[in-house]
């Protein structure tokens, strides 16, 4: 049986697709039934529409790739009345990943998803792609108390806070935000990373910085998955390069409940599917009858 | 349900010049002008990302692609030799609209010139070929059966006009011009062009997903900002902020 439980929810399974990286799922939809997910972390929200970065948004790099897309979306609004209403019809939790500048952003955005029908909140304050805000709030852990707190007033669903690995100290930041009200953690979001044009002597991205994601950074989001989880009560979902099935059973033998599934939906786009039939093979073959035989396990 | 990756053997390969390779596969479906496929030529993550790359013909089941061999995807597909598998996904994109009727320019900068082959067997009017390399022509013989006049520059000054392939092109001649190759030129040309003609352009930014999920490779526009990969590649310029 590969259900979980985070907060109040149901998983049917424990694979869910990261924020960013599976748009709202309309385009995956047509590849596969997104039905079958555990869950879907919808594209980073924000209150406002926003256009995103300007310059090149991509860089491919050794086992990864950094992105700069700057939360392009188009707005909480727009998204309740438009594809909320295409996921709503899919049997599979709907995780809205609310992002944001100021506080006051985030807030008004929380007030608006907590009315509408996605089953669960995820706050992204690790976000290295916005000038003011965002990745702000994921560094320090008393900012990330802070902001989850007057999330939490806010929001009777529950509540997931996406951690930052630049965060300067993983386990407080996790303790923090579970002492502020969190339901459950995800980590990791991108590493803020750096690549040069040596031609151009610039920086490839027009903001220098961007995010690092793919299968080059999974045994530094395992070591951070492990820590966390070993710490606090709530859940960890893992998150960072994951690619296979294999990997995903790393994340939960090193603690976490359920796991998201990033960039690699770019390299195939039912990837999830080869991930959730392989998990299923696996844990008949060791004959687990449930995940929680192997969580946190080493 | 749309097919996700499938897997095709490479049944003809050969170099059209030292750094541009040209392999067919097997393909039965509907292909456009204009649309791309994601490429993998290895197995397993590394390189992440697929590559996309035009369509440069389609014929007898048939699908041809060019590819510039420069970085460590495309190394990795020059490796390949017949009977060796590549994965596709595709065909993705809108393509170029078929005109008929019409006064065409296509203006092609180097690599550029793969998807306007296919589209000048697609179009009937008076075409007209620019093509501007950096040493050597390639794949323009075979644009003439399709085609009116043919226009060549090349930085070498090895065959055709020393110089820019935008020097040779008179727009007031033109009903419309179309245009795919490096965005210096693309935007050298849209000067030329701009009150005179229209220009259509097909835009080749950085991809990771290819099927408009990412926003990865999305422009500008005058109606909010579109991805060059689901609601390109190809754009009028007059729609472009650029
Ligand atoms: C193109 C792209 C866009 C992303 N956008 C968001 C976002 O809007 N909100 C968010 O919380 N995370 C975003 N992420 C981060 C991913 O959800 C994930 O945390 C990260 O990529 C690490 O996982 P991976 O290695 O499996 O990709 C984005 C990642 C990529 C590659």
């Amino acid at each position: 049986m590969m259900e979980v439980a985070i907060g109040n929810i149901k998983f049917k399974n424990p694979i869910i697709a990261a924020s960013g990286t599976f748009s709202n799922g309309r385009e995956f939809d047509e590849y596969f039934d997104i039905g079958k997910l555990g869950g879907i972390a919808t594209t980073g929200l924000t209150y406002k529409r926003r256009d995103g970065n300007k310059g090149i948004r991509l860089y491919e790099t050794r086992s990864g790739m950094m992105n700069s897309i700057g939360l392009q979306n188009e707005g909480i609004e727009e998204f309740l009345q438009n594809d909320m209403k295409f996921l709503k019809e899919k049997s599979t939790n709907i995780i809205a990943n609310l992002g944001g500048g100021e506080l006051e952003e985030y807030i008004l955005g929380a007030k608006l998803l907590n009315k509408s029908d996605v089953d669960m909140i995820e706050l992204n304050i690790s976000c290295p792609n916005v000038k003011k805000g965002g990745m702000s709030y994921g560094i320090k852990s008393k900012d990330a108390y802070e902001i989850t707190r007057q999330i939490r007033e806010v929001v009777d669903k529950s509540l997931i806070v996406k951690l930052s690995p630049n965060a300067e100290n993983i386990v407080e930041m996790a303790l923090a935000c579970e002492d502020a009200g969190a339901d459950a953690v995800s980590l990791v979001n991108t590493f803020n990373a750096l690549a040069i044009d040596i031609g151009k002597r610039k920086a490839i991205f027009d903001n220098k910085t961007a995010g690092l994601s793919g299968p080059g950074i999974k045994p530094i989001a395992l070591r951070m998955v492990y820590q966390v989880a070993q710490n606090i009560k709530i859940p960890t979902i893992g998150i960072g390069g994951i690619v296979s099935w294999m990997d995903v059973v790393e994340f939960i033998m090193a603690g976490a409940t359920a796991v998201q599934v990033g960039s690699s939906n770019f390299i195939k786009p039912d990837i999830c599917m080869d991930i959730i039939t392989g998990l299923e093979e696996y844990m008949a073959r060791e004959n687990i009858k449930n995940l929680e035989e192997i969580k946190g396990i080493i | 349900m749309k097919n996700s990756y499938i897997h095709k053997k490479i049944i003809f390969k050969e170099k059209l010049a030292p750094n541009i390779l040209r392999i067919k596969v097997e393909y039965s479906g509907q292909v456009k002008p204009g649309q791309f496929f994601m490429i993998r030529g290895w197995s397993g993550v590394e390189p992440l990302l697929s590559r996309a790359i035009s369509v440069a013909d389609y014929e007898n089941e048939q699908i041809s692609f060019l590819i510039e061999v420069k970085g460590s995807g495309t190394k990795l597909i020059d490796k390949l030799g017949l009977g060796d598998e590549i994965s596709l996904l595709g065909p993705l994109g809108q393509g170029f609209n078929i005109e008929s009727g019409k006064k065409i320019a296509l203006v092609a900068g180097g690599i550029g010139i793969a998807p306007l082959l296919y589209l000048a067997k697609k179009m009937d009017g008076k075409v007209d070929l620019y093509a501007g390399f950096r040493e050597k022509e390639y794949l323009v013989e075979e644009f003439k059966p399709y085609i009116d006049e043919v226009h060549i520059a090349t930085d070498s000054g090895k065959t055709g006009h020393k110089g820019l392939v935008t020097d040779l092109i008179s727009p007031d001649k033109y009903d419309l011009v179309i245009t795919c190759g490096p965005m210096v030129m693309m935007k050298a040309l849209a000067q030329i062009c701009s009150g005179r003609v229209d220009l259509e352009m097909s835009l080749e930014n950085n991809m990771a997903c290819g099927i408009g999920a990412c926003m990865g490779c999305t422009v500008e526009t005058k109606t909010g900002m579109k991805t060059v990969c689901k609601n390109g590649p190809v754009f009028k310029e007059s729609e472009l902020i650029l």
